[in-house]
């Protein structure tokens, strides 16, 4: 288990936003020893630690920076997607609150490595206190000369703003979020080109989550390797987890990578087991994306690879706990009713698969199912999952395919019996 | 374009301060469309909700399409396109807030109010809506009044809550 807290080691502290506690605890030392490094050897430095996207995708962050073009006639850009919406998720809501500088000596560190122009936090419009914190701490970093013209002394100059989006999930995608970014509706542009060759404003862009660019103090500090050796294969570092549902203590949790879901969920310094006595039915590993998987499922690591080898995905380290008495029908249809409700309408499956999906599972609950339609709902995961633009599509056809296979008896219940016999939500 | 709601008519003209802010808000990006987003939150602080005549304005003071203004104050939800109650209360209904009880929450705030989600109390005072994921999943059910978080609401919370708004 990991004990020292490093990225949330700051949470508990009074005023732990603020620049004078952030310094007192040794904050902006790892910009100013990255200032005196070789661009390259950060780059090295990242690409030894094995940080993946915190995001949920898990793209090797060095990786992903070395795509950047290295000379470019136009300013490079470094855009944080702090867009946080799957639901299950808020660990980067909690850094930009309770450890804001973190994030900011993790944007700077990063533009000099990288030789970027400005950093654009792209935090979502429902944050307001994330928002406001971030402004201020922004303010102090440019009173301490951290940020703006000539960065410590070292001739570096880099502005940071704060952009506020204004209520849209698929805005988490990192070209929607460009699109969203420049002025226009979030709708995902067609890859290639990458971001890293015309991103934001037409330029080369760099596009981090929040938890990823907060680690790179850290990587710096305690070098790649420390990194490395803190995850599990190919898995770098502590992360964070989330755990939310029918448990004893949901909260954010820093655990090592690689962590199995069953201890998160059930040891006394993590989830602490099921409330009130229940019996656990399913998880949702990862944000609400991800397939479910069943209690007699839960000794895999929480990290990208062993998750992907059980048929899930790592995510975002949202952990949801279901228990006995949650109708799976029903979540079932609430989770399909999200992404109808986010699919932002460009591609043809994704819009209308979505809502389809979502009124078929709502008729079984309501107790007006067929057979068919069960058949019916893999049919239309099949045909929105991979063509689409985006992975939204995918994002509904991956959970509601694992409720359809995972809990199928409960699902012919519901339709043989006619109606739903758990309790009301 | 027709407004759908009969709007009292105002000036619409950035007041002094929010006009000091634009102009900020403009230096902050290399295009002027990117500040877009930022200048309908402005807009909206100083005139409740965007009205056709409120995207007009900003149309032209950005010599954007108004089409293209329209086009974004829809697509993003925090955008009003109607006016909405002195507080605007938002109750997760997401996955995780529904497994702790968000529907009781939403069921119990209209029965006090009198309202449905999506409708305003007649004194103008309340308006109420669901909410999609608010990134608080370990403090359910929660709520948003006015982007103020409320988290692991009970009934007697709700009463305390509405009962001592300002």
């Amino acid at each position: 288990m990991q004990l020292e807290p490093i990225i949330s080691a700051n949470w508990k502290l009074d005023n732990s936003f603020s620049l004078e506690t952030y310094e007192g605890q040794g904050g902006y030392q790892a910009l100013r020893k990255a200032l005196g490094m070789e661009k390259d050897t950060i780059v090295d430095e990242v690409k030894k630690s094995n940080l993946r996207g915190r995001g949920g995708a898990g793209f090797p962050t060095g990786l992903k920076w070395s795509f950047l073009p290295r000379e470019s006639d136009v300013p490079k850009y470094l855009v944080v997607n702090a867009d946080e919406g799957e639901p299950g998720t808020w660990k980067d809501r909690w850094i930009m609150e309770l450890d804001p500088h973190r994030l900011i000596e993790g944007c700077l560190i990063t533009a000099h490595t990288l030789n970027l122009r400005a950093t654009y936090i792209y935090i979502r419009g429902e944050m307001r206190l994330g928002a406001e914190r971030l402004e201020q701490a922004i303010r102090e970093a440019y009173a301490k000369g951290y940020a703006g013209e000539n960065v410590m002394g070292s001739g570096m100059t880099h502005d940071i703003y704060v952009h506020r989006g204004a209520g849209a999930y698929i805005c988490g995608e990192e070209t929607a979020l460009i699109e969203s970014l420049e002025g226009k509706a979030g709708q995902p542009r067609l890859k290639p080109p990458f971001p890293a060759v015309v991103g934001v404003f037409g330029c080369p862009t760099v596009v981090n989550n929040v938890e990823t660019i907060a680690w790179v103090p850290t990587i710096i500090e305690r070098g790649g390797e420390w990194f490395a050796a803190a995850g599990s294969e190919r898995n770098g570092g502590p992360k964070l987890v989330q755990i939310a549902g029918q448990v004893k203590n949901p909260g954010v949790y820093e655990a090592p990578n690689g962590i199995s879901l069953r201890d998160a969920i059930f040891s006394p310094e993590f989830g602490g087991g099921m409330r009130d006595g229940k019996e656990i039915k399913a998880v949702v590993p990862g944000g609400l994306s991800c397939p479910l998987l069943l209690p007699e499922e839960l000794d895999v690591g929480m990290d990208f690879d062993q998750m992907a080898a059980a048929g899930t995905m790592a995510g975002t380290g949202g952990i949801m706990v279901i228990d006995q008495d949650t109708c799976m029908v029903r979540m079932a249809a609430r989770t399909a009713h999200f992404y109808a409700h986010e699919s932002c309408g460009q591609c043809t499956p994704c819009r209308e698969g979505t809502g389809w999906v979502a009124r078929i599972i709502d008729k079984i609950e309501a107790g007006l199912g067929e057979e068919s339609d069960l058949q019916l709902l893999l049919d239309i995961c099949d045909n929105v999952q991979g063509n689409t633009i985006c992975p939204l599509g995918d994002a509904m056809a991956m959970p509601i395919r694992s409720y359809v296979q995972k809990f199928e008896e409960e699902f012919r219940r519901h339709i043989e019996e006619g109606c739903c016999s758990y309790p009301e939500w | 374009m027709t407004s759908e709601v009969t709007t009292p008519v105002q000036k619409v003209e950035f007041s002094a301060e929010a006009e000091a802010t634009y102009q900020d808000i403009l230096r902050r990006y290399p295009t002027t469309r990117a500040a877009l987003l930022p200048v309908l939150f402005l807009a909206q602080e100083q005139f409740g909700y965007l009205s056709v005549d409120v995207m007009n304005y900003v149309a032209e003071r950005m010599d954007l399409p108004p089409s293209k203004v329209l086009q974004v104050a829809t697509f993003y939800t925090m955008f009003k396109k109607r006016p909405s109650g002195e507080y605007h209360i938002e109750v997760c209904t997401s996955v995780p807030c529904c497994m702790m009880g968000g529907y009781n929450i939403v069921r119990l705030i209209e029965q006090k109010l009198g309202i449905k989600c999506g409708e305003t109390t007649a004194d103008r005072r309340f308006s109420l809506a669901q909410s999609e994921c608010l990134a608080a999943c370990g403090n359910g059910p929660v709520m948003q009044v006015d982007s103020i978080y409320y988290e692991r609401l009970t009934p007697e919370l709700i009463d305390e809550i509405l009962e001592h708004l300002p």
